[in-house]
């Protein structure tokens, strides 16, 4: 294996830095730029869940597709238990509280509300772990897309539980709920009014990915992706299929309810509609738009897809007019076209992710640069050679190009010194 | 007392019995051999001695334990590895975390360290090799990665299926050097082939199965030597 170089030590420390210092400029400044504050706080949530859903769909190779559900029970959980106490009677103004939830949220209101944000948050993963956990011994045994159908069941049947009207007086039902504390909300703020929008998000978001990481490359995770590869190899190992598989799935549905309470301070005010199965497309897309099994390629999906869809693609939404002329085709819901074609465009051309299921490298970075200057001398070389007019390019549908590495030989000077550390 | 005892063992897929009541012995330090055409059940056994599949009756006895339908998981804890049918290496994971999941139930960091070690000095190849993914690697290669990830559980008994299936000649002649050294290191063999020449060679005792029942037992040698099996094995016709 490579050794690592202490050079690429220091670049990751940098760009975190650059990424630090970027969020800090725009918590600074962010009614100016209010949009990116929350194309990227909706990024980083959706981060999380993309990872945890590549532990389950990715490392695993259970392919589940219950996250609308288990990030209900996560935004509900953290919903009920944060909204402020004398807040509730306005929120649940059709049938009023159930008496229990609001002793339960009276003892609580002792805690300051960043520690009763946390705790809620992971009651709410817990409750979802447990429900994983029950739902898993039958549903795990099944494969592939009968899995999916299964958990697929699951979450629709739990946006059905919360939004029954008998159980309006503790959801709210169909009513949705209001009022949950935000990020940047004064309690949460240490600093100038709504300090903090930005940072406290990205910082949950790299401990909850820093977490699936940390298991991914423990023990667990190569068990995880032996059972991915072949179940009966992993078995005939002396891996213990069935527990593997609930651990993966609790701990995916765990992370997942997490980042549902954080959707649900995003949003700050929820209803059961907004945890339909569309969402669990959603996450599925970034997943495979960013590679399954490649933990940065989860989070690079998250962004790209939540920026394109939510920013850079509003454009097609406006209609335009040059000269009297009117644009055809831009009207609202527009972007949403362009934004499918785009997507076909990417899968046809990246069959396996944009990382594929590697995970970035400076290495692969650098060579990234590396083919693009050389490609011109390969095409001189080749096009007066003898070469057959048919040409197989290996491993399209594999890893894109910049993750291989280079073969030995033919290295640009100024990368000779850095080959050199790598020794 | 025999390291392994199987007694009339009977295991059904479905309502067709696959096994028929199989009895036989491995004995410690030994290189055993079960023979065969397709569809004996010599896969059978094995699948069930290591838990994959579950007896319906008879015993298997491990150093006189019982440990007939017990956890596949068990098994490998108890020193039995499968080295399973068709390679089955884990195609996208890196030989060494191919190796490093052979030995997953094993605690001791120092120790499995140092079987690394002991697999590397025995297949170079995979040490060449380690960081490769194992789809890469050739028919040959994938075979000592499975060979190499079975050895990873530091296993009393190693359970090979068929390990010279689809590989050429001279790979055959390797694999089956190799077999022997892994006996030599002390390790009892229970091997699968349906290349019968090369498995009764090498064999201290051979089994023979036929459609789920033992027909024949002996040491390698004298079967290898037994007109009946010469004619329906081994493609040699006495005329």
């Amino acid at each position: 294996m490579r050794v690592k170089n202490p050079k690429h030590t220091w670049y990751s420390i940098l760009l975190a830095l650059v990424i630090l210092a970027a969020t800090i400029y725009l918590e600074f400044n962010r009614s100016k730029y209010g949009m990116a504050v929350s194309v990227i706080q909706k990024s980083l949530i959706f981060a999380v869940v993309a990872v945890a859903m590549n532990l389950l769909n990715g490392f695993t190779g259970l392919f589940s597709l219950g996250q609308a559900g288990f990030m209900a029970i996560g935004a509900y959980a953290t919903a009920m238990l944060t909204i402020p106490v004398e807040r509730m009677e306005a929120v649940y103004y059709m049938s009023g509280v159930v008496p229990w939830l609001m002793s339960l949220k009276r003892a609580l209101s002792v805690l300051p509300e960043p520690v009763l944000i946390i705790i809620a948050m992971l009651i709410g993963g817990m409750i979802a772990g447990l429900f994983a956990f029950l739902i898993g011994i039958p549903v795990l045994r099944l494969k592939s897309d009968y899995l999916a159908i299964a958990t697929l069941g699951f979450a629709e049947i739990v946006r059905g539980i919360i939004s029954a009207p008998q159980l309006d007086q503790f959801t709210n039902g169909s009513y949705g709920l209001k009022n949950i504390p935000g990020f940047g909300s004064n309690s949460l703020s240490f600093m100038p009014d709504g300090f903090g929008v930005l940072l406290v998000p990205l910082f949950a978001s790299t401990i909850l990915i820093g977490f699936i990481v940390l298991v991914i490359n423990s023990s667990y995770g190569r068990a995880f992706k032996a059972i991915r590869e072949d179940e009966i190899a992993a078995e005939a190992m002396g891996i213990n299929l069935l527990k593997h598989k609930q651990m993966s799935f609790v701990l995916s549905s765990f992370v997942t309810a997490i980042a549902g309470g954080m959707l649900a301070m995003f949003m700050r005010s929820i209803e059961p509609r907004a945890f339909s199965t569309i969402i669990t497309y959603d996450i599925l897309l970034i997943v495979v738009i960013g590679g399954l099994g490649s933990i940065t390629g989860s989070v690079l999906g998250a962004f790209v897809v939540t920026f394109a869809k939510d920013w850079f693609l509003r454009f097609f939404d406006v209609p335009l007019i040059i000269g009297g002329f009117q644009v055809p085709f831009l009207r609202i819901g527009f972007r949403m076209v362009i934004f499918s074609i785009l997507l076909m465009v990417v899968v046809l051309f990246y069959r396996r992710g944009l990382m594929g299921n590697s995970e970035f490298t400076w290495h692969g970075f650098f060579n990234l640069f590396r083919r693009r200057l050389k490609r011109p001398e390969v095409m001189a070389e080749t096009s007066g050679g003898s070469m057959s007019p048919i040409i197989i390019a290996p491993g399209r549908d594999q890893a894109p190009a910049p993750l291989i590495p280079d073969p030995p030989g033919g290295e640009p000077e100024e990368e000779a010194d850095e080959e050199a550390a790598d020794e | 007392m025999s390291l392994l005892e199987v007694r009339d063992l009977r295991v059904s897929y479905g309502g067709i019995e696959a096994l028929k009541g199989v009895s036989f012995d491995v004995e410690e330090g030994q290189i055993i051999t079960l023979i065969g055409a397709n569809g004996a059940g010599k896969s059978t056994t094995l699948k069930a001695i290591s838990g994959l599949v579950k007896s319906n009756a008879g015993t298997i006895l491990y150093k006189g334990e019982e440990i007939q339908n017990i956890d596949s998981q068990k098994v490998v804890e108890k020193g039995i590895a499968l080295v399973p049918e068709g390679r089955r290496v884990f195609a996208n994971l890196s030989v060494k975390e191919n190796l490093l999941i052979g030995a997953y139930l094993r605690k001791n960091k120092v120790e499995i360290e140092s079987d690394l070690a002991n697999v590397y000095s025995l297949f170079p190849r995979l040490e060449e090799r380690h960081w490769q993914s194992a789809g890469t690697l050739s028919g040959g290669e994938q075979q000592m990665l499975a060979v190499g990830r079975g050895l990873m559980a530091k296993p009393s008994v190693l359970m090979m299926d068929e390990p010279s299936l689809g590989l050429a000649p001279q790979l055959v002649r390797d694999i089956f050097t190799i077999i022997e050294r892994i006996n030599d290191m002390g390790v009892t063999v229970l091997l699968i082939e349906q290349n019968a020449n090369a498995a009764l060679k090498i064999a201290d005792k051979a089994y023979v199965l036929v459609t789920g029942e033992m027909v024949k037992s002996g040491p390698g040698q004298e079967l290898l030597n037994d007109p009946q099996i010469r004619d329906a094995y081994l493609g040699v016709t006495n005329k």
